[in-house]
């Protein structure tokens, strides 16, 4: 038969996984229905929308657009494995800003947007824009998840001033 | 939705994958998964065995040999676009890549992938045809040498055999003396693209144009070479006038896609021209000439 379950061996927020899945399983799929990471949403299952995105081994991708199996020995980190004391500086940030509306597009935003703070915290507003585009939200009219990921930014560079609180 | 079942092969090296793609089945190379995931979610693409490359060392690296930039199948675009060894000897690869969808896509998807997927909107299967590039593939027949313009057959159709794979690309690196361009017109950045030019222009000392190539994306139903705009500027000494004429001339032989949900004939057309006007006047003056 064909498709017949695979093992699989990934580490997800630190923590070694072992499972056994189909090999058309995505990697959203078996984070969301396997480990019941239900953190990452599954909007358009195309890569237009960027609600699945996870990290990959540093890099921020979509999950819709990957096999579980392809994640063999990665190391992926989800929505859930930020702030587990309290609430990440980012996501602090998307409060305090009130980047979210009905919330399904924010983890995607905040792993997108972890992953460009690691890069660098220097953005300027037209470059954060285009650096964010790939995720589409419905409800916000994007403008507050800039303001949010801006002050995150500005909060990483001045870890004791004002916008770090 | 789920995408039809599937047998899943991770290959070890390019024998080992050869091996997998000559499965009796219908078997399909897995690369960044960028393009193919989305067809099989679609149903669009319904491969039985997936062979994934992406594990061969083989693969997994790119070399700089006698002014040509060869770039393994498992190389992912955003790794191209942060070497800085690439960076320096090919800025014209590393601005086209920077057209093609976001970061996250361009994190997994490969350059070898989009040529071995020849859709006619995308960039790097024109960057290839405009600079003379080659296709390095390997298959049941022994490795192969395939040129650009031999390599795209049609729409989302290369010239592979059953079994064969891409395993490198082979893109000839702009001299000094050598200016370049790519534009498009997309409706946002990052999305495909509804016309797109990239252009190379060399200049001799007294400043007349000594070589020139000039490919369309988006325009037709594959990447195509302006030869009527190269003809216009070849041996030319560039002006405004020679500009309008290589743009008027641009479509010349070009089979531009009817009216379509995306965009009518006569606007791509009009995009066609303008993009291919506006990329050679940029090129021009990358390559130190003035008068553009
Ligand atoms: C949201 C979104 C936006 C995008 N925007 C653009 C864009 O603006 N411009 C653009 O050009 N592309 C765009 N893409 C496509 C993307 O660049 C793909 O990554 C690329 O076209 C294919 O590369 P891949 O490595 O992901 O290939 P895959 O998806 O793995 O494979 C694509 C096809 O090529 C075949 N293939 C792949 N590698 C090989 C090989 N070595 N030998 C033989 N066959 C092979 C596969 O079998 C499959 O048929 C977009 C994709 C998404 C999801
Ligand atoms: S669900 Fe993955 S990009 Fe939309
Ligand atoms: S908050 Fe609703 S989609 Fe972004």
């Amino acid at each position: 038969m064909t498709g017949q379950p695979v093992p699989v061996t990934l580490r997800v927020n630190g923590r070694r996984e072992v499972g056994r899945v189909e090999p058309r399983v995505t990697l959203a799929e078996f984070l969301r229905e396997e480990l019941g990471l239900t953190g990452t949403h599954v909007g358009c299952e195309q890569g237009v929308c960027g609600a699945c995105t996870v990290v990959v081994d540093g890099a921020a991708v979509r999950s819709c657009l990957m096999f579980a199996v392809q994640a063999e020995g990665c190391d992926v980190e989800t929505v859930e494995g930020l702030g587990r004391d309290g609430l990440h500086p980012l996501q602090q940030a998307f409060w305090d800003a009130q980047a979210v509306q009905c919330g399904f597009c924010t983890p995607g935003f905040l792993m997108t947007a972890l992953v460009a703070l690691r890069e660098r915290t220097d953005w300027d507003r037209t470059a954060l824009r285009e650096r964010l585009g790939g995720n589409l939200c419905r409800c916000t009219g994007y403008e507050p998840i800039v303001d949010a990921v801006l002050a995150a930014a500005e909060a990483a560079r001045n870890p004791g001033g004002e916008a770090a609180r | 939705m789920r995408s039809a079942a599937f047998d899943y092969v991770r290959a070890g090296s390019v024998a080992e994958a050869l091996v997998a793609l000559a499965d009796d089945r219908e078997t399909r190379v897995l690369a960044g998964g960028q393009s193919l995931v989305p067809m099989m979610a679609l149903r669009l693409a319904r491969p039985e065995v997936l062979v994934d490359i992406t594990r061969c060392p083989e693969l997994q690296s790119c070399s700089l040999e006698e002014s040509v930039l060869r770039i393994g199948a498992a190389v992912p675009d955003a790794v191209l676009e942060r070497d800085p060894d690439i960076r320096a000897a090919h800025p014209l690869l590393v601005r086209t890549l920077s057209l093609i969808a976001h970061e996250e896509i361009r994190a997994r998807g490969t350059l070898c992938g989009s040529l071995a997927h020849a859709d006619p909107a995308a960039e790097l299967p024109a960057l290839l045809l405009a600079t003379d590039g080659e296709v390095e593939v390997d298959g049941p027949g022994g490795p192969r040498r395939v040129p650009a313009a031999e390599f795209f057959d049609g729409p989302f159709t290369a010239a592979l055999d059953d079994g064969e794979m891409v395993v490198a690309a082979r893109l000839p690196v702009p001299g000094p003396a050598v200016g370049w361009a790519v534009d498009e017109i997309a409706r946002r950045p990052g999305d495909f693209a509804l016309a797109g030019a990239v252009c190379t222009v060399e200049l001799d000392s007294s400043g007349r144009c000594s070589g020139v190539g000039v490919a369309l994306f988006g325009v037709s139903s594959t990447p195509v070479r302006s030869r009527g705009a190269e003809e216009v500027l070849m041996g030319q000494q560039v002006d405004e006038a020679v500009l309008d004429a290589a743009a008027a001339a641009s479509l010349d032989g070009v089979d531009v896609l009817g009216d379509e949900v995306h965009a009518p004939a006569a606007y791509r057309r009009d995009a066609g021209r303008a993009l291919v006007r506006r990329t050679l006047a940029a090129a021009v003056r990358s390559a130190g000439g003035g008068t553009a």
